[in-house]
């Protein structure tokens, strides 16, 4: 049975098991806490996409493509991510670990690069946030969620070091639970942010 | 679950890791099918808008759903009570808010046209 | 670089104007700038010099060094409760001069004569609006809950207790915002809700709104990581035994509150963030032009608004169920039915927000449906009121002073709760939307209710904290004060509502107000006067602390774990972990003998370490609003680079814990008992006198 949300560990693994009892649970707590703030900026979004005021709109500023190879490249890092914590519970052996988690970070990082080129395009085309209230509901609530992945990556490079310096020790565990955790959590934002921002506006 | 013998300790780590990536590469493929169907839908147009935004919201529910199930080992049984309880309250809440708002002001836009 | 270009980079837009003696300078012939220049540099002066002075003391009776290891880097949830409750007294003295020089202007305001500018006015009622809500009734139970809800349900701290002091150090430095606004004005004149358009840009340029966003976000953010903190603690350290539905109520409601606090402060933040957007960045969220929406704005800040004030009131209500019960020698009535209307606030608190707009143009329909789910927490509200009235009913009654303030609550408030309902009628509230009538609703909900509930707390846990009883006499002065000075000086708003007076009315030409607003005024000053008595009562109760010792730590003949340990608690709380057979626990050990036993399973305590990470993300949350606010942005990015540097250094701290022997409790433990064990029993008539040691005779012995 599964004593909190994300992977678990196993007995093998005390004290750090039974400490992620309360951790990872109260770390979920916070990410519900979280999820509360992007549904608003949802609900802002869906509110105000009539609120064009003659600037630019979805059709003249989004592209499908890159939409969709950021969709991808998040679910892969996804994907690489929960390897990760699979082979810190079940392998424990350093360098594999820094395999997955230098897969995902640079899968991170090619997801900030095409969102940054994402946001450079529309600038150049006039979809500044300045420009409508349509835009600045885009503006606060998809660069919110690049600011959490851009987090989310230092906190990954934090964890790395420590490896580095204290091996994968309780903490470490407790840390790359808790990171693996926030990572879904923020894929599953990305399934709201493409079906409502990009293809709500498209389709 | 019971325990295992200690001889057996070793292979039942081995199953529950091979599992555990199983599970992973479930949700995985889940999920990229799902993101497949959504982005078709749009890319290719084959649909009016309604049935669009309805295959749309249907997809996001599943891929939700399946990320839940396969990364996060969130289930509906042998999960403890407290997580389950939080995100269904959650949802709740999130149906509220965001529900209400935008029911709220469409309401208000209504009336001013 | 010019000089002129360095001080600009260095001091933003702050100038000579934001001083508050400016308006004197610049006016120097006009009486009025006098006046209100005087009364600002005053009140920066009291600001100034106050924390001068404290410095001093500190420094002259070297109290640095355990200020810094004992208070401000503690992590014990005891410590960081009683810090909470300093500061709401603290803020609190402010909200209430503020409270008497609005009541004042406007007893002297008919046909324009007051005395305090509109600007100033606007000023007072924003931060007094402000202050009460953030930083006074959220420090307040936030101190209540984290000093008793672990001890009450057997924990040795919260889950989280650095966090703890990160929430503490987040409030406290958006109270340091608030109060810095007094030196380098203006606040926001714009109310504790903060409207747009009005707070845009475009109509109110300068530093004011922006306090406001900061001083508000940042304990919107303390607030929530606070909530985890509690919810998370009463899920998982509960004692072994102690199940749910054997907790004391006030646990309950810490829990709902903590629910509400996870769920109710993102939109807050949302509304303050979006309208920082707007504000800094040029967005376009609540402007008039650009397709903004000012309706969302609402929308948003009631989202957060209406499960606040049961966020407020939550807490109350669970001090009052303690109250009821332990005064009254009888378990609680209704315990279920208690903790099902509980439950049943907390979920309708997110279903009703809109009844804070009602006037904004939706259709009736959905006016309807908000007015009618708003009624429907007048249901569960009732059942707790018949609830505490039947705890009372045949038990023995002790008039103490939580026991008054918990009466005073049960009649005001159910007055209140009826005014609630008459404006939970959509045609009714069109006629006394924005009039003093709702003023005189929610002050009558949240003084009587919140407010009373944690001064009887406090009164009922001080002993617990520090180990003597607070003064009767002062007690009871400043209880019947607080009583009195509401009825008057908010009974005449709900007249002057019908009458038709706006809120935040600066001056009026209307002769039928000014009888009210004067009698107003004098409750105004009895709820001072009210407020000087408890002052009185801190400094005699310290004074003659010998003799109100309770160290054997149950004054009250208390029913909950919290009693059974020492007062004040060992930092660890308890000894060993107690196993929890029933409700009212400590009650049953009395009666069967258990208690003041000596536990024969000693084991070493693991307790955290002190963290100075609270504090200091504190200080660079204070330095770096402070730099938003004056638009100096070096101070803005040093700060944030401080605050990433100073987590991610705590994430390299491994030795986060130190171990307490198992010898080291015993001893103390032993000495503390054999000490209580050659006290007197204390009967309950002797409550109130010098007699009460701390060691109760149990009610229901003294009857056999």
């Amino acid at each position: 049975m599964s004593r909190h949300p994300g992977l678990n560990l196993d007995a093998s693994h005390a004290p750090a098991h039974d400490q992620a009892v309360t951790l990872v649970f109260g770390f979920w707590v916070f990410m519900m806490s979280d999820v509360i703030v992007f549904g608003l900026l949802f609900a802002t979004y869906v509110a105000m996409s009539d609120a064009l005021a003659g600037g630019p709109g979805p059709h003249d500023l989004f592209e499908l493509r890159t939409v969709f190879i950021e969709t991808l490249l998040l679910l892969i890092s996804s994907l690489t991510i929960g390897m990760a914590s699979l082979s810190m519970k079940h392998e424990r052996d350093d360098a594999r670990l820094f395999i997955w988690l230098g897969l995902t970070f640079g899968l991170g990082l090619a997801f900030l690069s095409y969102e940054l080129h994402d946001f450079a395009s529309m600038v150049e085309k006039g979809g500044v946030p300045s420009r409508s209230g349509w835009l600045s509901a885009f503006w606060a609530l998809v660069p919110l969620h690049a600011l959490h992945v851009s987090a989310a990556m230092l906190w990954l490079v934090v964890i790395a070091v420590q490896v580095l310096i204290f091996g994968q020790d309780s903490e470490v565990k407790l840390g790359l639970l808790r990171l693996t955790v926030l990572w879904h959590f923020l894929d599953i934002v990305w399934i709201g942010i493409f079906t409502i921002v990009y293809l709500g506006e498209l389709g | 679950m019971t325990r295992e013998a200690p001889e057996d300790e070793a292979g039942a780590r081995a199953a529950d890791a091979a599992h555990e990536r199983r599970s992973y590469m479930k949700g995985f493929l889940v999920s990229l099918v799902l993101t497949l169907i959504t982005f078709g839908v749009v890319a290719f147009d084959i649909a009016d808008r309604i049935t669009v935004l309805v295959t749309l919201g249907l997809t996001a529910l599943l891929q939700i759903a399946a990320q839940f199930r396969w990364f996060l080992h969130i289930r509906l049984r042998g999960q403890a009570r407290d997580d389950l309880q939080l995100i269904l309250f959650t949802a709740l809440i999130l149906g509220l808010m965001g529900g209400g708002t935008i029911f709220i002001l469409a309401n208000l836009d209504a009336r001013m046209h | 670089m010019t000089l002129h270009q360095f001080l600009d980079t260095a001091f933003g837009r702050l100038g000579w104007d934001a001083l508050p003696f400016w308006e004197i300078v610049r006016h120097p012939h006009d009486g009025k700038a006098w006046l209100n220049g005087l009364i600002a540099s005053g009140a920066a002066s009291l600001v100034v010099f106050g924390a001068l002075a404290v410095v001093v003391m500190l420094t002259r009776r070297r109290w640095w060094r355990s200020l810094w290891s004992g208070w401000l880097t503690s992590v014990d949830h005891k410590k960081i409760g009683i810090m909470y409750v300093i500061l709401a007294l603290v803020m609190l003295a402010r909200g209430l001069v503020e409270a008497t020089f609005m009541r004042a202007h406007q007893a002297t305001a008919l046909n324009d004569t007051g005395f305090l500018t509109p600007e100033h006015f606007g000023e007072f009622f924003t931060t007094h609006g402000t202050i009460m809500i953030f930083f006074v009734a959220m420090p307040f139970l936030t101190g209540l809950i984290n000093y008793v809800m672990p001890l009450q349900i057997g924990a040795r701290d919260v889950s989280f207790p650095v966090l703890n002091s990160i929430s503490l150090g987040l409030t406290a430095a958006g109270a340091a915002l608030v109060m810095v606004s007094l030196v380098l004005m203006p606040f926001s004149t714009g109310g504790w809700s903060g409207y747009p358009p009005y707070t845009e840009r475009s109509f109110n340029p300068g530093a004011g709104p922006d306090y406001w966003i900061w001083a508000v976000t940042l304990s919107s953010l303390g607030s929530t990581l606070t909530g985890i903190n509690f919810s998370v603690t009463v899920y998982k350290e509960r004692a072994p035994g102690m199940h749910f539905f054997r907790m004391p109520l006030f646990c309950w409601t810490a829990l709902c509150t903590s629910i509400l606090m996870i769920f109710a402060m993102p939109p807050l933040t949302v509304a303050t963030a979006l309208l920082a957007l707007d504000r800094y960045a040029d967005f376009h969220f609540f402007t008039n032009d650009l397709g903004g929406n000012m309706m969302n704005y609402a929308n948003l800040f009631w989202l957060f608004g209406h499960p606040e004030v049961y966020i407020l009131i939550l807490p109350a209500f669970g001090v009052y169920s303690e109250v009821f019960t332990t005064f009254s020698g009888k378990t609680l009535y209704g315990y279920r039915a208690l903790v099902l209307a509980t439950m049943c606030i907390a979920v309708l608190s997110f279903g009703v927000w809109m009844h804070h707009f009602f006037t904004m143009g939706q259709s009736a329909e959905l006016n309807a449906v908000f007015g009618i789910s708003t009624m429907l927490i007048g249901i569960p509200t009732g059942v707790k009121i018949f609830d505490w009235m039947l705890t009372m009913y045949r038990g023995q009654v002790r008039l103490t002073v939580p026991m008054i303030y918990a009466l005073g609550f049960i009649m005001l408030f159910v007055i209140g709760g009826t005014t609630g309902i008459v404006l939970a009628n959509p045609s009714v509230d069109y006629q006394v939307h924005n009039t003093l009538f709702l003023v005189a609703h929610f002050h009558n909900m949240l003084i009587p209710g919140t407010l009373f509930g944690m001064l009887a707390g406090y009164t009922m846990w001080f002993p617990k904290a520090f180990g003597f009883r607070l003064d009767e006499i002062w007690g009871r002065r400043a209880a019947l004060g607080w009583i009195a000075g509401f009825v008057l000086a908010f009974f005449p708003l709900y007249g002057l509502g019908l009458l038709g007076m706006p809120r935040r009315l600066h001056a009026y030409v209307e002769p039928a107000y000014l009888p009210f607003t004067v009698v107003a005024l004098v409750g105004t000053l009895l709820i001072v006067a009210a407020f000087a008595c408890l002052c009185v009562q801190l400094w005699v109760s310290v004074r003659d602390r010998d003799h109100l010792s309770v160290r054997a730590g149950d004054p009250w003949d208390g029913r909950t774990l919290e009693w059974a340990t020492s007062a004040p608690p060992p930092e660890y709380n308890f000894p060993v972990v107690p196993t929890v057979e029933s409700k009212d626990p400590f009650t049953h050990e009395k009666l069967d003998g258990k208690a003041l036993q000596s536990p024969d399973d000693w084991q070493d305590i693991e307790m955290p370490r002190n963290a100075a990470l609270g504090l200091v993300l504190g200080l660079v949350g204070f330095l770096g609003c402070f730099g938003l606010v004056w638009y100096m942005w070096w101070l803005v990015v040093l700060a944030a680079l401080a605050g990433l540097g100073a987590v991610i250094a705590r994430s390299f701290t491994r030795n986060t814990t130190k171990t307490i022997s198992a010898d080291e409790v015993r001893a103390q433990y032993m000495e503390w008992l054999e000490n209580v064990r050659a006290l007197p029993l204390t009967v309950r008539s002797q409550e109130s006198s010098r007699a009460n040691n701390g060691r109760a005779m149990p009610v229901m012995k003294e009857q056999q």
